[in-house]
């Protein structure tokens, strides 16, 4: 009893904070200074027409960076923790369904392509990335699941994060050699403003974190899975 | 009837829900219910900041036939708060799958997730 | 300004999904509860205009988040009996 009222009341205080944040809060009608910022010189400046995309990978590309070391951080010590090297003997593993192996089989090839669509466009359409590398995530699972024989090669996962790893840090720092600063995009022609081939590095970037980002989560699935063969 | 805007409600939600959170980590007892209230607070999170960047009759920071490219600045939203919440949903989910292995590592190691029946810490 | 009673809808059934997410004693519902209140939560990101969240949250919050976590409640129901 005296537990639970020291809980509502923290609950309370906690509720008296974020409304004290907030109650001054309205609507606004112009953009601050650094938005407007983003928001007039981006689309000039780095030739892309989504300005989320040009914040998230020119403006704050040093937070994605900082954001894709988190995530392959997390990603390894899950690896790490869940490591095992002896599987269950004998045991019985459930026929997947038919229903699911040829609709996977159909189902596949159009996500991934869906996936690798989403972030070769993140600099015109939504989408970038980490859309891009959680829809290839998503037809991961559905690998997973359909084909629950064969197996998955972690080596060919580590490969793609590694090199797209490095490729993302190598044409930032090309960005300090040939343009302004680091993870500047200008070093390719910007191009046409709306085209597929523009915006500079920006694609080539963005498709780097998307395969990145889609290895990292395939490779926390494919862990996760790999647990529930293994013995105790 | 006078009904308050979207970005009102969306806020008001978010709070709400982000104190339903926060009641479900100190109040329950099993781990992987704390972990679950973990990840509707940071949804409640994500809402509200996506919430502030929100601005009445602007559209979404896309420069396409709808917004001319000279005058983005009075048609758009704000673009920073959703760029900084795109890199949040992504460290969320590999903060909650880490979260998850130690709780399956602690379960493998003691045999429970009820935070009641773990004693080697209590003195 | 019909966005507002979808809104309003919307978030009454999240909130009764929090609510099911942080009470509901089978651990898979609250899984799916909170599944859920990601999904809607995504619907919202587009009526506030903002689609790249949007994406990002329908692919993550409600898809990976539930996958990953059915594999671990696997784990636990096939050693643990008594839940």
């Amino acid at each position: 009893m005296i537990r639970n009222s020291f809980l509502v009341l923290i609950t309370a205080g906690m509720a008296w904070i974020l409304l004290d944040a907030v109650s001054g809060y309205q609507s606004r009608e112009y953009l601050n200074d650094l938005s407007g910022y983003y928001a007039t010189s981006g689309p000039e400046e780095t030739g892309a027409a989504n300005l989320v995309t040009a914040v998230v990978v020119t403006y704050r590309g040093l937070d994605t960076l900082g954001e894709v070391t988190i995530l392959f951080l997390t990603a390894t010590i899950i690896g790490f923790m869940l490591r095992t090297s002896k599987r269950r003997e004998g045991s019985v593993r459930r026929a997947t369904s038919e229903v699911l192996v040829t609709a996977s089989n159909v189902l596949i090839p159009v996500i991934f392509l869906i996936g690798v669509y989403i972030f070769l466009n993140g600099h015109l359409t939504p989408g970038g990335g980490f859309q891009g590398g959680a829809v290839l995530a998503s037809a991961m699972i559905l690998w997973i699941m359909s084909q629950s024989g064969t197996k998955v090669s972690h080596s060919l996962l580590e490969i793609t994060e590694a090199i797209s790893g490095f490729g993302f840090v190598f044409l930032g720092l090309l960005g300090i050699i040939l343009a302004g600063g680091f993870l500047d995009n200008t070093f390719l022609s910007l191009g046409t403003f709306g085209k597929l081939i523009s915006a500079g590095a920006i694609p080539v970037i963005y498709s780097l974190i998307g395969l990145k980002v889609g290895a990292e989560l395939s490779n926390i699935i494919l862990v996760m899975n790999e647990t529930q063969e293994a013995e105790q | 009837m006078n009904l308050p805007g979207i970005e009102y409600l969306s806020l008001g939600l978010g709070i709400v829900l982000f104190l339903a959170g926060l009641w479900g980590i100190i109040h329950q007892k099993n781990i992987i219910k704390i972990i679950i209230s973990f990840s509707v607070l940071d949804t409640s999170i994500h809402l509200i900041l996506v919430s502030i960047g929100y601005m009445r009759n602007r559209t979404a920071p896309i420069i396409d036939s709808a917004v001319s490219k000279t005058d983005a600045a009075s048609q758009v939203v704000d673009p920073l708060p959703q760029a900084l919440v795109l890199t949040a949903i992504v460290i969320g989910v590999g903060i909650t799958a880490l979260m998850l292995t130690y709780a399956l590592k602690l379960f493998n190691e003691k045999g429970t997730l009820e935070i009641d029946k773990f004693k080697s810490l209590k003195w | 300004m019909s966005y507002t009673f979808i809104v309003i809808i919307m978030g009454i059934i999240m909130l009764v999904m929090a609510f099911t997410a942080i009470y509901h004693k089978n651990l898979k519902v609250a899984v799916i509860a909170s599944g859920i209140i990601s999904l809607f939560a995504s619907v919202i990101y587009i009526f506030l205009a903002a689609p790249d969240v949007a994406i990002t949250e329908a692919a993550i919050g409600s898809a990976l988040t539930v996958v990953i976590f059915f594999y671990v409640l696997n784990k636990i129901r096939l050693t643990d009996d008594t839940k």
